[in-house]
């Protein structure tokens, strides 16, 4: 199996004429999945250091009570971008940056199946960050309602308030584009004899994904459309006084905002199933289940919307509706937890970076998955929503739960993409700093949502002190650390050279390309041997 | 008889622990509900507890015996529908079983039928108004000038010093111990949301929608809570207070009121 790919390559070699253009026009008329993969991770780790500042800034102001260093105005300001950035300038970009570069590679593609609009969906990225960014310098400061963006308040938005409804609606386009792309790449373009039980778990969490994201982005894209209509052109679907109903917005958001938690955390299950194995040598346990309990998940991410919204005054069928439903939700992601754990189960495990990161994944994603058991019970959740139990519960799945996914990923496969081992040690110091900082930042804030501390103010009674003061030594902790990610990149090209394969016999066929992997890959289809599959 | 005053005096240093200003739990609340809603928490609390211990418990083995370093060889089974099953099944008899209490609670708090009297909260940016609807008193309760003086920017003032800094209103809420109140919500601008963690109430205050929420207070006492739903800039600063009095005292407050409002 080996020798044909290679083979493939040494004749594709040949054709020098296929390089890609040198300079700025390599990269802004790129239609290469690799090159436009790279783009989106570079853009995605700028997003990431954009929104941890405005974390610090947050952090900075909540370590002690009183105000310090900003206005409650700009407070909400950044709460409301940090957000906003970190969900759809961080964390997804960062998984359409790795499935652009690995999923053709996983199932023996040359590219993507729709290479221009690939393009545009990644440029239309920094416009619309453009956009959202300069709503700062406006009369009036950046959006400062929540991401959640809940009428009547986000209508009190000053001038920035058609630049974000413009700037989400433009990030919508993107994410439909990129994810009808990956749906037409994986069902049209994958290796003659993989059949889609045999795709890796990466191409399945990530075609699931795309459906989600084709499903509930437009319905996004509306619910916007229509608090730009209320405040410009005299509708009223949300305002009362015009016969509207504010909770309306909140039902059509969280129709898109809870399949959009999923959108952020199956890509990152993906991940981890691909890494798991590899350092446990030994195949993913219950691939075909992993594979069903993901589809569970996305089918159930569509009816517990309403988990968000106890305290609107809902219909007591309406709460057991989706108290019921929100609590099934945790047999599925039980099942992919129980998996992974079989599948180290009487394995041979070693500990490189990649493996640590997904350990901590497995670890601190179930803590926030248990937090969200809890929040599932109606009664409950009337004492946590809103508060830093929340907090701590969405910090814990997204970032030592995706954010974790995404660099377990990223120094899995950073050889394949370099051609160099990264620096083994400063990326197990990364991890190390990172996973301590990040228990310290969120650890504490589920005690001070229990004890009753609101989200979303700059300032709290002094009883909240010494827990604030510890997430905030965490957070500057945390933010710091990630300086080292950086340091591992930027000396990467100084590693040993990488072999094709990298890892200790990995399975799959992104491993029978050379390392670093050439601009075009699998220009003929390659043949699944019974070692790349699965099974 | 020497035993039981032991643990009553231990029941008596818990429940001032409880009570000091830092807390690591829910609070158990002062009503038969919020003390239900506090059962229903550590009940799903101690279930995670367990599910940790074990599935933690079997990877923290598996990570320390299925090491290559310590000459673990791997073995080569991919999947056991036995295994499956089980891990399927017992999540969701855990599920029912949180589910069914959980299910009674909630039918409970739904019941608002017959209340002694109703209280309209109007929520304002950023005040609260409250209307007793039997007795026709009024007022807007606001952060006191104490805590409004402290929380400036700069303000030279040390929140250390200020007693219940942010948490401190001009005219709290009065109600009578053991009646049954009903609390009717709606808002003048945006949404907020009226939360008292000790009635474990939490109703979101919405404009041109009337929301309601009911609680028979055991205790009397002094009780604090803040609007919990992102409501503008002043949004950490409209602290609720209610205090709940011996009904003697209810309708001496009244009274006091009638004669405030006719002079």
């Amino acid at each position: 199996m080996n020798n044909d790919v290679n083979d493939a390559h040494v004749s594709h070699d040949e054709h020098t004429d296929h390089g890609p253009p040198k300079g700025i026009k390599r990269w802004l008329f790129s239609t290469n999945h690799k090159d436009i993969g790279t783009m989106y991770l570079i853009l995605s780790l700028v997003m990431f250091f954009v929104g941890g500042a405005m974390a610090m800034i947050i952090r900075s102001e909540l370590a002690i009570p009183g105000l310090q260093f900003v206005h409650p105005e700009f407070f909400n300001q950044m709460t409301t971008m940090h957000a906003l950035i970190m969900v759809f300038g961080a964390v997804m970009p960062a998984f359409v940056g790795l499935a652009n570069w690995m999923i053709p590679l996983m199932i023996g593609a040359p590219d993507m199946a729709l290479p221009r609009m690939n393009n545009w969906s990644f440029w239309i990225l920094p416009v619309a960050f453009g956009l959202l960014a300069s709503t700062l310098f406006m009369p009036g400061g950046a959006p400062a309602g929540g991401w959640t963006m809940y009428p009547p308040l986000v209508l009190q938005t000053g001038d920035a308030f058609p630049f974000l409804i413009f700037s989400v609606h433009l990030l919508g386009i993107s994410s439909i584009m990129g994810a009808i792309n990956i749906i037409v790449t994986v069902i049209n373009m994958r290796a003659p004899d993989m059949s889609l039980l045999k795709m890796p778990m990466f191409v399945w969490t990530w075609l699931i994904t795309a459906y989600l994201l084709l499903a509930v982005m437009p319905v996004f894209a509306g619910a916007v459309t229509m608090l730009l209509t209320d405040q410009f052109f005299g509708t009223s679907f949300f305002l009362a006084a015009g016969g509207g109903d504010p909770v309306m917005f909140q039902h059509i958001f969280w129709f898109f905002g809870h399949p959009e938690v999923y959108i952020m955390i199956l890509p990152a299950f993906g991940v981890v199933s691909e890494i798991i194995p590899v350092f446990s040598r030994k195949p993913l346990f219950g691939h075909d289940s992993m594979v069903y309990a993901a589809s569970c998940i996305a089918f159930l991410s569509f009816i517990v919307w309403a988990h968000h919204m106890f305290t609107v005054g809902m219909p007591l069928t309406g709460q057991l509706f989706f108290m019921f439903a929100t609590m099934l939700i945790a047999v599925p992601t039980g099942v992919k937890i129980f998996n992974w754990v079989a599948t180290m189960w009487r394995g041979s495990m070693t500990f490189e970076t990649p493996m640590l990161f997904s350990l901590a994944f497995v670890f601190l994603f179930t803590i926030g998955g248990f937090s969200g058991l809890m929040l599932a019970i109606a009664p409950a959740d009337v004492q946590y929503h809103d508060t830093y139990f929340v907090v701590a519960h969405f910090h814990y799945v997204l970032v030592p739960g995706s954010v974790f996914a995404i660099m377990a990923g990223v120094y899995f496969w950073l050889p394949k993409w370099t051609g160099h081992m990264y620096n083994e040690k400063l990326g197990k110091l990364h991890f190390w700093v990172s996973t301590i900082f990040v228990n310290i930042t969120f650890f504490p804030m589920h005690f001070l949502g229990l004890a009753g501390m609101p989200r979303r103010i700059p300032d709290y009674s002094t009883q909240f002190a010494d827990f604030n003061t510890i997430a905030s030594v965490g957070a500057i902790g945390f933010g710091l650390s990630q300086l080292l990610f950086v340091g591992v990149l930027l000396t990467a090209k100084n590693g040993a050279k990488a072999t094709t394969e990298v890892w200790d016999h990995p399975h799959g066929l992104e491993w029978t390309v050379p390392s670093p992997a050439p601009h075009h890959t699998f220009e003929t289809p390659p043949k699944l041997s019974s070692a790349d599959g699965l099974h | 008889m020497i035993r039981k005053s032991f643990l009553s005096a231990l029941g008596l240093s818990l429940a001032s622990t409880a009570n000091a200003d830092w807390a690591l739990n829910m609070p158990k609340g002062i009503t038969d509900l919020s003390l239900e809603t506090y059962n229903l928490h550590m009940m799903v609390f101690w279930w995670c507890v367990a599910i940790g211990v074990v599935v933690f418990g079997v990877m923290i083995i598996s990570l320390f015996k299925h090491r290559k370093s310590k000459g673990a060889e791997s073995a080569k089974f991919s999947h056991s529908t036995t295994a499956e099953v089980i891990w399927t099944t017992i999540p969701v008899v855990i599920l029912v079983l949180m589910a069914i209490p959980t299910a009674e609670t909630m039918v409970k708090i739904e019941d608002s039928r017959n209340p002694d009297m109703s209280i309209v909260v109007t929520a304002y940016q950023w005040k609260w108004h409250y209307k007793y609807q039997d007795s026709g008193i009024e007022f807007y309760s606001s952060l006191a000038r104490s805590s409004v003086e402290a929380r400036r920017k700069e303000s030279g003032i040390d929140p250390l010093e200020v007693e219940n800094y942010l948490l401190e209103v001009d005219h709290p809420v009065v109600v009578p111990k053991g009646a049954k109140v009903r609390l009717l919500f709606t808002s003048n601008d945006v949404i907020h949301s009226w939360w008292m963690p000790d009635l474990s109430i939490k109703k979101d205050a919405i404009p041109g929608i009337v929301n309601e929420a009911w609680f028979v207070a055991n205790e009397a006492g002094t009780y604090r809570g803040q609007c919990a739903e992102l409501c503008g800039k002043d949004h950490g600063y409209m602290p609720i207070v209610v205090e709940v009095v011996e009904p003697a005292a209810y309708d001496a407050w009244v009274n006091s009121h009638d004669v405030e409002q006719e002079q």
